[in-house]
């Protein structure tokens, strides 16, 4: 499979990343060398495979905290980091006209 | 007096004990260290004021008798880990103004221990990258340079400043994370012990998530015992990470020194890479040696699967990134570009913020996410990482451990690579495989090449068998006597 410049453009957007003209030619020539070359996948057969999503030990499963409120209250800590904020909330830009 | 940096952490520990010298003098020795090194460019923030107000409770802790595991020693950490009230970068545009309001579980465990922040490391961006080149404070250099070459060469990635910062003798052991050998192969690109412990072991609770599913964190030091003590500090169940073993956490320094007498060494026939120099081959015949005159035997297997792990790697940890690296937004923290649109402020703060590395594993996973992709790549890859685990299950039912190269080259040149991604990608062909499986591997410096640079040779055990992995790095140290470095040119 390769990959053409509407599908680049077309993943930047969903990535939420702009890519100037000149830099659309080179990561398309990077994705599809990258992309050429993890097709070698299709070689193995995987039919009766099932997937591993991760390789944690959970043959006992995952552990689970009893649904109580154990941290916490550090509003103002958490946006201190913020771009912008007030009153202890985010702002962000107009969303919805 | 002999420079206390020139002590290993398990000497330094020694020390203190007998009141050789204080903790406040450990740590001003290495302060000097890594502020007369800054050619190195291995840190990326210094603490010198936290090391030494750390080190006056450890002295008074140590003439209290209330002193603890890792008692005044000082240690750097990878800008990857949140420290409260410190910098955290992850070497990215992204995060140059983050101050975090909250410790990662694994630093907290060392502090608990007494050990003392000397500063945090440079590495590649958000740890992808193999060189450290992907840094948005610059590239680290290795202390090692080619016999009669002026030449910088990188550090190996993504702990580069973790490695280089261990080789250099500015703290008894750094802080590493290791998503596809981002410890191991530093570590042998600068002649230092790295371990990447098993998924699980180490919780990732305040670590800048990569690819959750194969990040693990690990120490890099000088030499086994110091590796086995480090880590023994840094393993915890942590509730706030339920992918963290509630396993024992043994004392894997007991593990040194232990014999391996009548245990199976599987040396895997898909390792043997073509282009591979010669010299890699004959250390790895050499390792095979030294164990087998410690009395384990030796026995060919096979890993069917290993030339698949790499092309694996490369849809699975992008994917992970993509979606863990969708948080910076510009809006709650880090980088931001201001716009009265709020889609144009997520694309304008992502594409100045990001570094072209991580632009390019963000689309990479993205793409073998998106809607008619996914089954193709993605689902495909998480099978053949099914292939690969079993391969390795099969073989650890007749061996204990496997034995291979760390890397297929010594340290490179900078500029050398950084144009390829795929070549690049390509360093990683021996650590890879490891991260998939979720096995406990170890880089120990085995030789050095014909230029002078170092060379490990990896081992790679079942998991949580750390312990197991130890006993047989030991004997690699012992056997190779591997010298550091000696001239110390980047001293200013």
């Amino acid at each position: 499979m390769s990959v053409d410049k509407e599908n680049v453009i077309k993943i930047a957007n969903l990535s939420k990343i702009s890519f100037k003209d000149h830099e659309i030619e080179k990561i398309l020539e990077d994705l599809n060398q990258i992309i050429d070359w993890v097709d070698q996948l299709t070689e193995v057969n995987t039919d009766k495979v099932s997937p591993t999503f991760s390789s944690f030990d959970n043959d006992k499963g995952m552990k689970k905290r009893e649904d109580i409120i154990n941290d916490g209250d550090y509003r103002e800590d958490i946006t201190l980091n913020a771009p912008n904020s007030e009153e202890g909330f985010f702002l962000v830009p107009k969303v919805i006209d | 007096m002999k420079k206390l940096t020139e002590l290993c952490l398990h000497e330094a520990r020694e020390g203190l004990l007998n009141k050789d010298f204080t903790s406040k003098e450990l740590a001003l020795d290495h302060i000097e260290a890594m502020e007369s090194s800054r050619l190195l460019n291995a840190f990326i923030t210094e603490t010198p004021e936290i090391a030494i107000k750390s080190a006056e409770e450890s002295d008074s802790r140590l003439s209290n008798g209330t002193n603890r595991e890792l008692e005044g020693i000082p240690i750097g950490v990878k800008d990857m880990f949140c420290t409260k009230g410190v910098l955290t970068t992850a070497s990215s545009k992204m995060l140059s103004n983050f101050i975090p309001p909250y410790e990662s579980t694994v630093t907290e465990n060392l502090w608990n221990e007494g050990a003392l922040l000397l500063g945090k490391l440079n590495n590649d961006e958000f740890a992808m990258g193999s060189s450290n080149e992907t840094s948005f404070y610059g590239p680290v250099i290795n202390p090692w340079k080619r016999e009669n070459e002026k030449i910088d060469l990188v550090p190996g990635g993504s702990s580069g400043g973790s490695s280089a910062s261990v080789a250099a003798k500015i703290g008894l052991g750094a802080l590493g994370t290791d998503t596809g050998g981002s410890i191991r192969q530093p570590a042998s690109f600068t002649g230092t012990v790295g371990l990447k412990p098993t998924y699980g072991r180490c919780s990732r609770w305040g670590i800048i998530a990569f690819a959750s599913s194969l990040d693990q964190a690990g120490p890099i030091t000088r030499n086994v015992r110091d590796n086995s003590i480090l880590l023994k500090n840094m393993c915890s169940h942590d509730p706030k990470d339920t992918t963290s073993s509630s396993k024992e956490v043994p004392n894997f320094e007991d593990s040194i020194g232990k014999s391996v007498k009548g245990l199976k060494v599987g040396i895997p026939n898909e390792f043997f890479q073509e282009d591979m120099p010669n010299e890699i081959i004959e250390i790895w015949n050499m390792g095979k040696e030294w164990l087998k005159k410690s009395g384990a035997e030796i026995i060919d297997v096979s890993l069917p699967n290993t030339k698949y792990a790499l092309p694996c790697y490369y849809i699975i940890a992008p994917a992970e990134a993509s979606s863990n690296l969708a948080r910076y937004d510009g809006v709650r923290f880090g980088h931001s570009v201001q716009s009265s649109d709020i889609n144009d402020l997520y694309k304008l703060t992502r594409s100045e913020g990001f570094g072209d590395e991580v632009k390019r594993r963000i689309m990479i996973g993205t793409y073998v996410l998106s809607s008619g992709y996914y089954d193709a790549y993605y689902l495909k890859a998480q099978k053949v990482r099914s292939l690969i685990t079993e391969d390795y299950n099969k073989v650890f039912n007749n061996v204990d451990v496997i034995l291979t190269p760390s890397t297929p080259n010594s340290a490179f040149g900078l500029n050398e690579k950084s144009d390829d991604p795929l070549s690049m990608y390509l360093n990683d062909i021996f650590t890879v495989p490891i991260n998939l499986a979720g096995l406990p591997a170890i880089s120990v410096p085995a030789a050095r090449d014909s230029n002078g640079l170092p060379l490990g040779l990896q081992l790679i055990g079942r998991p949580f068998e750390e312990e197991t992995i130890y006993s047989f790095a030991k004997i690699l140290e012992d056997s190779a006597n591997f010298k550091n470095i000696e001239n110390q040119w980047w001293i200013k």
